[in-house]
């Protein structure tokens, strides 16, 4: 859409930005002077320079948390991602139980977050959880509050049953979005399934896939509720991502420097990645 | 389709039955829980109550600090869905057809901030992680006096709401031609009252889907809400918490609270089952 040059938008994007400064630039800049100087209480804070930010990218805490955060965000990529089209391309395209799968199926998506971890707590406790019970019965050993491997399986186990919903939404709504003429074209040039996925839903589906990708990254990225309330980063700090590792730092430590130089590196990283599919986005668009 | 491809489709619906068999699973578990005693619960594993008891929920439904906690949940949930649309739509509406920052025709090739940075920058605030601005915001309203209320969760709830709810309406707005706006100020139409009357109803759906959207992740986000409140607005998210400390003591407690929770969710997900789909594809989100 070609748009018009007009300052007259300044008066409608303001409400928002006013907002917004509020509950971002505000708390920002207190990490910001958090992360640059050192207090001994009394609110007596001395200018430390870039200290801190040294002190967490040497430390191996700091590197232990991102890498667990980076394996735990690619493996529930790599399974929802492919997961939710799949089911999307199995779901009914219209009638009465399109609407039943929906629901059923967005569930997951409305229950608040530290529910979601006391759900699955109580689903996968060993003794009395359908699931531990089940995975012992059948034979294997497991214990998520002992084994490392176990919380592992666990907390990607509940993020693919929280938050492939949200991708077989979006690919749903992007298959939704194509004209019967296609798929009777295709019928009559005799193609076959994997064809009509790979030349005519995979490509209208793209821009669906990549919000899917974008929030998918964003969201488990900085997760946080759900792990706690299930393992507690626990057993040991094999389940503890970024954002458990920097609760820890600020709240329960109080390490408020070494913390909010964690925050400003760790929200970097999410927006260097976002600025990077965004702008990947946008061109797209234009083209 | 050839014959071979039509044998499998007649098995297709197995995949979307196994899916949600697995999504209900836990669901099911969590309400076999709500339904027994303390006993049986510590007792050992089974599959359905035997002593089959209502005890938990009518704790919870008696208790005002129990109960309470889903009043004050609704309430700033509510807010902030009201508060992030209504600032979203004019928002939206300048970012689907005004250019209004950098980018104007004699610097287009020095283009270097445009509404597009001023867009993406709002989106970054979706990225932010609650748990860097949780100590911040504890402060910030503290100092504002706004500490413990009901404004102060669905003012901080904003951050991640107020984006998103930008995002999705300029999807929807970007959907409707340009000439309905041309033809209705031609016919003599103010800018509130074609906004109001003609505008909003046109993109009635997507503003149905925006709440839907501000509803769930301010229904669902508890790190915020749990560090911005104390006693008189905690929300049921926080009031569960006491019970996670003394594990399997209160378990029945603990579940039955949480199968309350899923309740809000679902009535929600089935006022707006026939948009999700639609709504999904149209505002790109």
């Amino acid at each position: 859409m070609n748009k018009t040059w007009n300052n007259r938008a300044w008066f409608m994007v303001l409400p928002v930005l006013l907002i917004v400064a509020l509950n971002a630039v505000i708390p920002l800049m207190t990490v910001v002077n958090y992360s640059v100087q050192e207090t001994f209480g009394n609110n007596l804070f001395f200018f430390e320079g870039t200290k801190w930010f040294e002190e967490v990218l040497a430390s191996e805490r700091f590197h232990a948390a991102l890498g667990r955060q980076i394996i735990f965000t690619m493996t529930i990529l790599a399974i929802q991602i492919p997961l939710g089209v799949i089911i999307a391309l199995a779901m009914p395209k219209s009638g009465v139980w399109a609407s039943v799968c929906l629901v059923l199926m967005a569930l997951p998506l409305l229950i608040p977050w530290n529910v979601v971890g006391a759900m699955w707590n109580i689903f996968a406790l060993p003794d009395i959880g359908l699931l531990g019970y089940g995975l012992n019965w059948l034979g294997f050993s497991y214990n998520f509050t002992q084994e490392a491997g176990d919380a592992w399986f666990t907390i990607i186990l509940m993020d693919v049953w929280h938050w492939t919903s949200l991708v077989v939404l979006l690919a749903y709504a992007g298959l939704q979005s194509i004209d019967n003429a296609y798929y009777q074209a295709a019928r009559i040039d005799g193609a076959s399934t994997w064809s009509v996925f790979r030349h005519i839903q995979l490509p209208k589906m793209k821009n669906v896939l990549i919000i899917a990708v974008l929030l998918r990254f964003m969201d488990s990225f900085m997760i946080y509720t759900e792990p706690f309330v299930l393992t507690g980063g626990g057993p040991g700090n094999s389940t503890t991502l970024l954002s458990i590792d920097l609760v820890k730092a600020a709240l329960g430590e109080f390490n408020l420097g070494i913390a909010a130089a964690m925050s400003i590196i760790y929200f970097l990283m999410t927006l260097l990645v976002c600025w990077v599919f965004y702008t990947y986005t946008m061109k797209g668009d234009e083209a | 389709m050839s014959a071979h491809s039509a044998g499998i489709a007649r098995f297709k619906w197995l995949i979307p039955a196994t899916y949600i068999l697995f999504l209900m699973l836990p669901i099911y578990w969590l309400l076999n829980m709500s339904f027994k005693t303390t006993n049986e619960i510590l007792a050992g594993f089974s599959w359905w109550p035997s002593d089959f008891t209502v005890d938990s929920y009518v704790i919870i439904l008696t208790d005002p600090t129990w109960y309470m906690g889903y009043v004050n949940a609704i309430i700033y949930v509510t807010l902030n869905t009201v508060i992030s649309v209504a600032f979203a739509l004019p928002a939206a509406y300048a970012f689907s057809r005004y250019r209004f920052l950098g980018d104007n025709y004699a610097f287009s090739r020095y283009r270097f901030l445009g509404d597009k940075h001023l867009f993406f920058w709002l989106l970054t605030n979706r990225m932010a992680p609650p748990a860097v601005f949780a100590l911040p915001f504890l402060q910030l309203y503290s100092a504002l006096g706004l500490f413990d209320t009901h404004i102060a969760v669905a003012l901080a709830h904003c951050l991640f709401n107020i984006p998103l709810a930008v995002w999705i309406l300029e999807g929807f707005m970007s959907g409707v031609p340009k000439e309905i706006d041309e033809t209705a100020y031609v016919d003599g139409y103010s800018f509130p009252k074609f906004f109001v009357k003609i505008f909003m109803p046109l993109i009635a759906s997507g503003i149905g889907v925006t709440a839907f959207f501000c509803f769930m992740f301010s229904w669902v986000e508890m790190l915020l809400a749990k560090t911005l409140t104390s006693v008189a607005a905690k929300p049921i998210v926080a009031t569960m918490t006491r019970t996670a400390s003394t594990s399997g003591y209160e378990l029945g407690l603990l579940a039955a609270a949480g199968v309350l929770t899923i309740i809000p969710g679902a009535i929600v997900i089935y006022f707006v089952r026939n948009y999700i789909a639609k709504g999904f594809a149209l505002g790109r989100v």
